[in-house]
């Protein structure tokens, strides 16, 4: 059995009362939930707050570039057909500087999961406005309100029939964990966009300001499209929380010309063939 | 007889020029001759006015040349603009319709022999063929194999037009174009590119990321087509940063990565090769060059991106850079490239261009076991609990192991970082770090593809090159009359150690650069190092390929 203590005590870089730490607790309790060894798993991030998360984890990382973990977990998962492979970074990572990579990986269905934590606004460069800021909300850098009609991760993933879409809270741990549970086990690519306080900065949507807000539907039917983008697209006074939409379409690996089901660092040079190959050429 | 022909095949794209010079080029190769095809076409797909041109020799033939023996003309077009170029006893072999009032004209009755428009390139083969005096079954095979995975019938009505254009070529009487016997054996055709993916393949290279770009597509475009079945997992990315991320990421998890781009697209890249720097992942990068600066002409050749290239990417870490002169050094520095980013665990590239990447050559069969294997990473650890990706070491390099392999953690962070892979920002690691890390050009250092010198002892005019245009500069060299020329030839751009051609460069009475660019880029990183007593520079920039004659003439 694997125990929380497993995945480490460590210290962090966050501003206390930052959602991340909660977020960092649900995490840890959906891996031992899930029964993974620490070596079982790569967590893949970008740059930011956030991206600092598989920091403050026992476990393997690849901490890339800003904007671009979901084009390396894809490069990852392609090289490695097994891991547990998690993407954790915020909405300016993912949806900004990566949101031609966001919008590629429900595209291909990666079997990876992405744990987008969402605190619409930049944390890391100190206040900006990021892709989800509501448009009117007033930053150091938007003085006159941001001008710029908010990107909804939620909606789009549903749009486009990503294979698991949920929307988390970081103020609901055991929740969020159950959501992270369940997008791992779900093949394909699986978002779980989780709303999180930036105590820092961001002064509108903070807490209190999620905690008023978020609900968990009755009766909703994941698997029903047309209700599911009725529920992605609801944000104001109430927001939805938890499974959104489940799809089904097969894995990208899975449709991979030669499916190998292991490392490819364990593919040896066919010699024979490739002599064959050569041949091709006279 | 002849000793060798220049054969110039000219039309719209679409019209099929492209296969009956690949055709006419396989023929040529196994019957033992040897070739140098440039080609040049337009950035459309239909229409414009495209060339594929066969040197074809006895012997050696080391680049492309002016002056057309044969010039076949699938259009009006093409009449107009190379007519000029046809030498005194040559030959021009034109449609009946094509109207021109000159002397060594053949007309082809294309439309009379082909059952239909599709098969008027045929027609055009077996007339060149016939014309040089190719015997039949060389072009009936390579019908067969670049056609016989169609149906059977497609085969014979090929076959069948063949043997009528044959016939009626054999009526014309013209012995004077024909070749006299090679003094090869057989070989392959191939070009840089298809050397490349044979080295990669080779090499154990598994996994490769791209975007489509002009003129390296061909790279994973074959690597797909000839890799699928050997496991080789091809994706075709976003776009060229989602490529270089996949595929630095890919190499993390173990997998043995590339991805292949040209300038344009590489530009892109840059922050990707920093990252391999950063992370220490091996990666073999392509990069075709083509003009620039931007667009540029984005189906012709330069040799314009050494610059991008060596300073590529945020910071400061070792890189190495390779620039095959042909397909054959191609297949080698590809191994060479793939051992050693795995051996120093950072980026190294492997710069080509257009006109290499086009140009079909005869090749002898190159050394596919090649006994020595490249390196890869460990597959266990002693003690799992204690492993540290970044562990400091003597040479600089660390044990690189992969992940989910064992019970280690690899930690991996484009972040500063202390050994075990978590983000720093303690000063002191961060010296120890980049120490740690530029160590590793040692062993770049030891391991370079030395420049390769022809010529007299001491030359009067010491050329130096790199890259495709050593086959022009050792032309030039034959063809100099004074014989006092000599060629000095760079296969490896960066790192650069003085030892290796100081001597040259201080014993030549003048050092000549030549290069496709305009502001001779290696020459600035040599000079820098050893200052000749007189230098010259013959650039090109025109964004067709150097030539012998082009470098003769100012000399």
């Amino acid at each position: 059995m694997v125990a929380i203590e497993d995945y480490g005590e460590f210290e962090t870089a966050w501003c206390p009362g930052c959602g991340n730490h909660s977020i960092l607790k649900a995490v840890k309790q959906a891996l031992t939930g899930l029964d993974l060894k620490p070596h079982e798993s790569i967590f893949v991030s970008g740059i930011g707050q956030a991206a600092k998360s598989p920091h403050y984890l026992k476990t393997n990382v690849f901490n890339g570039l800003h904007g671009r973990a979901l084009a390396a977990a894809t490069g990852i998962r392609l090289a490695n057909p097994g891991a547990n492979i998690i993407v954790q970074s915020g909405d300016g990572c993912n949806y900004g500087e990566g949101g031609n990579h966001f919008l590629a990986a429900i595209r291909r269905n990666v079997n990876v999961t992405l744990l987008a934590h969402d605190n619409q606004i930049y944390g890391l460069t100190k206040g900006q406005a990021s892709p989800t800021t509501t448009q009117g909300h007033a930053t150091k850098a938007q003085p006159r309100g941001n001008p710029s009609n908010p990107f909804n991760p939620v909606a789009v993933a549903v749009a486009m029939k990503a294979n698991f879409v949920a929307r988390g809270f970081s103020g609901m741990i055991d929740h969020l964990a159950d959501l992270i549970k369940q997008a791992a086990r779900h093949p394909g690519f699986s978002l779980v966009d989780i709303m999180q306080p930036c105590v820092s900065f961001n002064k509108v949507n903070t807490f209190a300001w999620y905690k008023e807000r978020c609900y968990e539907p009755e009766a909703h039917d994941p698997h029903d499209w047309s209700q599911a983008m009725n529920l992605a697209v609801q944000w104001g006074e109430k927001i939805p929380v938890g499974v959104i939409f489940k799809g089904d379409r097969p894995t990208f690996e899975d449709q991979l010309p030669h499916p190998t089901g292991d490392l490819l660092y364990h593919n040896k040079v066919n010699r024979g063939k490739l002599k064959e190959i050569m041949n091709s050429y006279a | 007889m002849r000793k060798e022909l220049n054969i110039l095949i000219g039309g719209e794209a679409g019209q099929g020029l492209v296969t009956v010079g690949e055709l006419l080029t396989k023929a040529l190769v196994r019957s033992g001759y040897s070739v140098h095809v440039t080609q040049s076409y337009m950035s459309r797909i239909r229409g414009g006015h495209n060339t594929f041109c066969v040197r074809t020799a006895t012997g050696d033939v080391h680049g492309p040349d002016k002056g057309i023996d044969i010039l076949v003309a699938l259009n009006q077009e093409t009449i107009e603009i190379h007519q000029d170029d046809v030498l005194k006893d040559g030959l021009i072999l034109k449609d009946k319709e094509i109207s021109l009032d000159k002397q060594g004209l053949v007309d082809i009755p294309f439309k009379d022999i082909a059952p239909s428009t599709l098969f008027e390139n045929v027609v055009g083969l077996g007339f060149l063929s016939a014309i040089i005096g190719l015997a039949q079954e060389m072009p009936e095979g390579c019908i067969k194999s670049v056609f016989g995975a169609k149906k059977p019938e497609v085969v014979q009505k090929n076959l069948d037009v063949l043997s009528k254009a044959y016939d009626n070529a054999s009526q014309l009487g013209l012995e004077e174009f024909k070749l006299d016997k090679p003094e090869n054996k057989p070989g392959l055709m191939m070009t840089a590119n298809d050397a490349i993916v044979l080295g990669a393949m080779s090499a154990g290279a598994n996994f490769c990321s791209y975007y489509p770009m002009t003129p390296s597509t061909g790279i994973p475009m074959s690597l797909n087509a000839k890799g699928a079945a050997m496991g080789i997992v091809v994706e075709q990315a976003e776009d060229e940063i989602a490529a270089i991320n996949m595929a630095v990421a890919a190499s993390y998890a173990g997998a043995t990565a590339m991805t292949a781009t040209s300038g344009g697209g590489f530009a892109l890249m840059c922050e990707g090769v920093s990252l391999a720097g950063m992370t220490e992942t091996p990666i073999v990068i392509v990069v075709g060059q083509r003009p620039g600066p931007a667009t540029g002409l984005p189906t012709r050749t330069e040799q314009a991106d050494l610059n991008l290239v060596l300073y590529s990417g945020h910071g400061e870490f070792p890189r190495a850079i390779f620039a095959p002169s042909g397909p054959e050094q191609a297949f080698d520095l590809t191994r060479k490239a793939f051992d050693l980013a795995e051996r120093s665990q950072g980026p190294v590239f492997i710069l080509t261009d257009q006109y290499m990447a086009d140009s079909y050559r005869r090749v002898d069969p190159l050394d596919i076991d090649a006994s020595q294997e490249t390196a890869k990473p460990l597959d266990s650890c002693p003690d799992p609990q204690s492993y540290e990706r970044y562990a400091i070491t003597e040479n600089g390099v660390s044990p690189r192991l992969v992940p989910t392999l064992g019970e280690y953690l690899v930690v991996a962070d484009s972040d500063e970082h202390y050994p075990d892979g978590h983000i720093t920002e303690d000063l002191k690691v961060r010296v120890k770090m980049m120490d740690k890390r530029l160590k590793k050009e040692d062993i770049l250092r030891s391991e370079i593809a030395v420049p390769e010198y022809w010529g007299p002892e001491t030359p009067e005019d010491l050329v130096v090159c790199w890259g495709s245009t050593l086959g022009p500069a050792l032309e030039a060299m034959q063809k100099h009359k004074k014989g006092t020329m000599g060629v000095l030839h760079f296969s490896q751009v960066w790192p650069l150690e003085k030892e290796h051609f100081q001597d040259k460069l201080l014993s030549a009475s003048r050092v000549v650069f030549v290069e496709s660019n305009a502001g001779g880029q290696l020459a600035r990183l040599i000079t820098s190092l050893v200052k000749p007593a007189e230098s010259a520079f013959i650039l090109r920039y025109d964004g067709l390929p150097m030539d012998a004659r082009y470098i003769l003439d100012r000399l």
